[in-house]
C-alpha cells in the first residue's frame, strides 16, 4: 500500500484511528478488572473503575452541634465543629437534602434571619447567631468530598493469604500439568503412525480423528462418570486427568499429524535405509523436528484445561478441598456477589497465569491455530 | 505441597508408563520377529504390519473410551427413563419437543448461531485488515487476541463489571449503565431484560472469539497474491473495492473455516450462561439445560442424555463436512 500512502494520508489516519478504537474496545473490559482489583470495597461500590484515576466523589451528611455546644464570643453565639472525618477535601456542601451541593466551600449561608453558617474547605463549620441557640437537634450539613485516587494491594494480600484461592491455585496446577503432558506423548506416537507408517485403514482412522474433533464433550459426561465409578476411579484427580487426556487427544493427533506429514521425506527415508528402527526415527528425528507443533498443542491444552469449568465440576467435585480456580470464581460470583474486591482480585489472579503463557508463547499459539484451521483456504 | 508431589509423581509415572509401553512393545516385537537371520525379510514385513498398532494403541484406546463409547452410551441411555430402569423408546425426545424450556434453549442456541459467528468473523476480518500494515499492528493484534486466553468464567467476572446495575440516582459502577445514564437514559438491569440479555451474553463470546478469527484471517489476507491487488489498484480500484471485490472473495474458504469453527464453540456454549444468568430470564441454552437435568436436584439421565444427543446431532453436519474436506486433502 506504500504507493497509495502518499496520496491518501487521510485514509492512513482513518485506519490508524479505527484500529486504535477497536483495540481499545477489546482491552477495556480486562483493564477494568485489573484496575478494580487494586481498589478497596468502598471505592468499588461507590464509583466506577474508570473514575478511580480522578479520585472518587463521596456524599454524606452530619448534624452540627446543638444548643448545648454553643460558646459565646463577644456578642455572638457560636457553634463550631468539623463536618468531615480525616483529611478529605470538601468540594461543595448544602443544608437542603434536595440541593446537597448548593454551596461552595467558604460560602456563608443565612439559615434563618440572624443565623449564619459557614463551611470551609477543610470541613470546619461555624454557625453564628446574635441570639443564643435553642435547638435540640443539630442543623443538617450535606457534604460532597473528593478522595484522591488511591490504589491498594490489600486485596491481593487478603486473597493470597486467606487460603481458599491458594488451595484452588494448587488444585488447578495439579489438574493442568499432567493433563497437558500425557496427551502429548500418546498423541505424538499416534500422529507419527498416521503420518509415516503404511497400514490398512490409515485414511479411515485419520478421518475418524477429524470427526471426533467436534464431539461435544457434554455427551461424554454421564457415561464417563458412571464408567469411572464402575472402575473404582470415582471422582478425583486420576479421573480428571484421564478425561482431559481423552478430550484433548483428537486435536493433539490432528495437529501433530498435519505437522509431521510436512516433514521432509528424504530425512526419514534415508534413516530407514541406514537401518534405523521406527522407534529410533521417531525419537531422534521426528520428535525434535516437531517441537513447534508439540509446543502449540501444549499451549492449547494448557489454556483449555486451566480455563475449564465443566469437566472440573463434573469429574472433581465441588468441595472446598477439590475446587479449582474457575469453580472458586463461580462460587464467589454466586454466594458473595457483594464482595467485589475479592471477586475482582481472585479473577485477575486466575487469568494471570494463562495471560502470561499467552504473551510468552503467542508465536506457537498462532502457528498451531493456523496449522489446525487453515484448510482449503 | 502434597498435591504438588502427587502431580509431579503422576507426570513421572504417566511419562514413564507411556515410554515403557512404546519402547517395551517395540522391543518385544523385535524379539519375536528379529529383523535378521534366515527369515529377516519375512520378519520385517510382519513386524511392520503390527508396529503401527503399537504406536496407535493407547490413542485408539483413549479415543474409543472417552469419545466414541460415550456417544453410543448416551444414545442408548436416552431411550430409558430417569434412572435407567425402564425402556421408554423415544418418549424423552417427544417430551423434549413439547417442553417449553427446551424450545427456548433451541431458539436461543439458534440466535447464538446466527449472531456470534457472524459478528466474530466480521470483527476479526475488520481487525485483521485494519492492523495489517500498521507499525503498532502486532501489539494491537496481541491485545485483541488476548481474551482467547481468558476463561469463560473469568470473562463472566470481567463483564459483570460492565453490566452491573445500580438504582437510578446512585453512581453507576457498571460501565454500560454509566454510559447510558451519561447519555440521559435510565439504568437497566441488563441481564434480566428479555432479548437484550441474550445479546449481551453473546457479546462476551464475540469478545473472546474475535481474536481467533483475526489471527486466521490475517494469515489468509497475507497469503493473497500481491499481483491481484496491484492489478486492481492500477485499474483504479478504491481501497474499499480492493478489500471487498479482490481480497474477500479470495479468502472465502478461510472465512468458511473460521465460521464453522466458531459455530462449534457456540453450539457447546455453557460456562458463560452458567455463571452469568444460569439460564434464568429466558437465556437458557442447550448445554446448560442438559447440565440442569443431569446434575441439579433429582438427576434425570434419560432426558439429560436426550439433550446431549440433540447437541451431537447439531454438530454432525459440520463433522461430515470436516471429514469430507480432510479426505479430499489426503488424496
Amino acid at each position: 500500500m506504500e504507493g497509495m500512502a502518499g496520496q491518501k494520508s487521510s485514509l492512513a489516519w482513518a485506519v490508524n484511528i479505527s484500529a486504535f478504537l477497536l483495540v481499545l474496545l477489546w482491552t477495556i473490559p480486562t483493564l477494568g478488572l485489573f484496575v478494580s482489583s487494586f481498589r478497596d470495597r468502598d471505592q468499588i461500590s461507590t464509583s466506577g473503575w474508570w473514575q478511580s484515576f480522578s479520585g472518587s466523589v463521596q456524599t454524606g451528611f452530619v448534624r452540627s452541634g446543638t444548643a448545648d455546644d454553643q460558646v459565646q464570643e463577644g456578642d455572638l453565639y457560636v457553634i463550631e465543629g468539623s463536618a468531615l472525618e480525616g483529611t478529605q477535601e470538601l468540594t461543595s456542601w448544602g443544608t437542603n437534602a434536595r440541593q446537597p451541593d448548593a454551596n461552595a466551600p467558604g460560602d456563608t449561608v443565612e439559615l434563618e434571619p440572624g443565623i449564619d453558617l459557614t463551611v470551609t474547605e477543610d470541613g470546619a463549620y461555624r454557625m453564628t447567631s446574635a441570639q443564643p441557640f435553642e435547638m435540640r437537634r443539630g442543623e443538617r450539613i450535606f457534604t460532597t468530598t473528593l478522595s484522591p485516587p488511591a490504589f491498594t494491594v490489600d486485596n491481593y494480600n487478603r486473597v493470597l493469604t486467606a487460603g481458599g484461592l491458594g488451595r484452588a491455585f494448587m488444585n488447578t496446577m495439579t489438574v493442568t500439568i499432567p493433563a497437558t503432558v500425557i496427551p502429548i506423548l500418546i498423541a505424538a506416537f499416534a500422529a507419527y503412525a498416521l503420518a509415516w507408517m503404511q497400514f490398512p485403514g490409515r485414511a479411515l482412522l485419520t478421518a475418524c480423528v477429524v470427526g471426533l474433533l467436534v464431539v461435544p464433550l457434554q455427551v461424554a459426561l454421564i457415561p464417563l462418570l458412571r464408567l469411572h465409578n464402575e472402575l473404582g476411579i470415582g471422582k478425583g484427580y486420576l479421573g480428571i486427568w484421564l478425561a482431559h487426556t481423552g478430550f484433548g487427544l483428537p486435536l493433539a493427533v490432528y495437529l501433530l499429524r498435519n505437522y509431521m506429514v510436512g516433514l521432509p521425506r528424504e530425512v526419514i527415508e534415508s534413516a530407514r535405509v541406514d537401518g534405523a528402527t521406527e522407534f529410533q526415527i521417531f525419537r531422534r528425528i521426528i520428535l525434535p523436528l516437531s517441537f513447534p507443533a508439540l509446543a502449540s498443542f501444549a499451549i492449547f491444552q494448557f489454556l483449555w484445561v486451566w480455563n475449564d469449568l465443566l469437566v472440573a465440576t463434573v469429574f472433581l467435585g465441588n468441595t472446598r478441598e477439590q475446587l479449582v480456580m474457575t469453580g472458586l470464581l463461580r462460587e464467589l460470583m454466586g454466594s458473595r456477589g457483594g464482595e467485589w474486591e475479592i471477586l475482582a482480585t481472585s479473577a485477575f489472579i486466575s487469568i494471570a497465569v494463562p495471560l502470561l503463557v499467552f504473551f510468552a508463547m503467542q508465536k506457537y499459539l498462532v502457528r498451531g491455530l493456523l496449522a489446525g484451521s487453515v484448510k482449503g483456504g | 505441597m502434597e498435591l504438588l508431589w502427587l502431580a509431579v509423581s503422576t507426570i513421572a509415572i504417566g511419562v514413564f508408563g507411556c515410554v515403557a509401553w512404546f519402547w517395551g512393545s517395540n522391543w518385544l516385537l523385535d524379539r519375536i520377529y528379529p529383523p535378521r537371520g534366515a527369515r529377516a525379510g519375512d520378519n520385517i514385513r510382519r513386524a511392520n504390519q503390527i508396529r503401527p498398532w503399537l504406536f496407535l494403541g493407547p490413542a485408539i484406546l483413549f479415543l474409543s473410551t472417552y469419545l466414541v463409547y460415550p456417544v453410543l452410551d448416551s444414545f442408548w441411555r436416552s431411550l430409558f427413563n430417569s434412572n435407567g430402569s425402564q425402556f421408554v423408546g423415544l418418549d424423552n425426545y417427544v417430551w423434549l419437543v413439547n417442553d417449553g424450556k427446551f424450545r427456548e434453549s433451541m431458539l436461543n442456541n439458534m440466535a447464538w448461531l446466527l449472531v456470534v459467528p457472524a459478528l466474530s468473523t466480521l470483527f476479526g476480518l475488520l481487525a485483521a485488515q485494519l492492523t495489517d500494515r500498521l507499525k503498532w499492528g502486532n501489539i494491537g493484534k496481541s491485545l485483541i487476541f488476548m481474551p482467547m486466553a481468558i476463561s469463560f468464567v473469568g470473562a463472566g467476572v470481567i463483564w459483570k463489571f460492565i453490566y452491573e446495575y445500580r438504582a437510578s440516582g446512585e453512581t453507576q459502577i457498571g460501565l454500560l449503565n454509566w454510559i447510558v445514564t451519561q447519555l440521559g437514559g435510565e439504568p437497566q438491569i441488563w441481564l434480566t431484560l428479555p432479548m437484550w440479555n441474550n445479546l449481551l451474553l453473546m457479546i462476551v463470546l464475540v469478545w473472546i472469539q474475535t481474536g481467533f478469527a483475526m489471527v486466521i484471517l490475517s494469515a489468509a489476507l497475507r497469503g493473497i497474491p500481491e499481483e491481484t491487488i496491484e492489478a486492481a489498484i492500477l485499474d483504479g480500484a478504491s481501497p474499499l473495492q480492493v478489500f471487498f471485490k479482490i481480497k474477500v472473495p479470495q479468502i472465502m474458504g478461510t472465512i468458511a473455516v473460521v465460521w464453522t469453527t466458531i459455530t462449534i464453540v457456540v453450539l457447546k456454549v455453557f460456562d458463560i450462561v452458567f455463571v452469568m444468568t444460569n439460564g434464568q430470564w429466558g437465556t437458557q441454552v442447550l448445554a446448560n439445560l442438559m447440565y440442569d437435568w443431569m446434575f441439579r436436584g433429582t438427576p434425570d439421565y434419560g432426558r439429560g442424555s436426550a439433550i446431549a444427543i440433540v447437541l451431537m446431532i447439531l454438530v454432525t453436519p459440520i463433522m461430515v463436512w470436516n471429514i469430507y474436506n480432510a479426505r479430499k486433502e489426503v488424496r
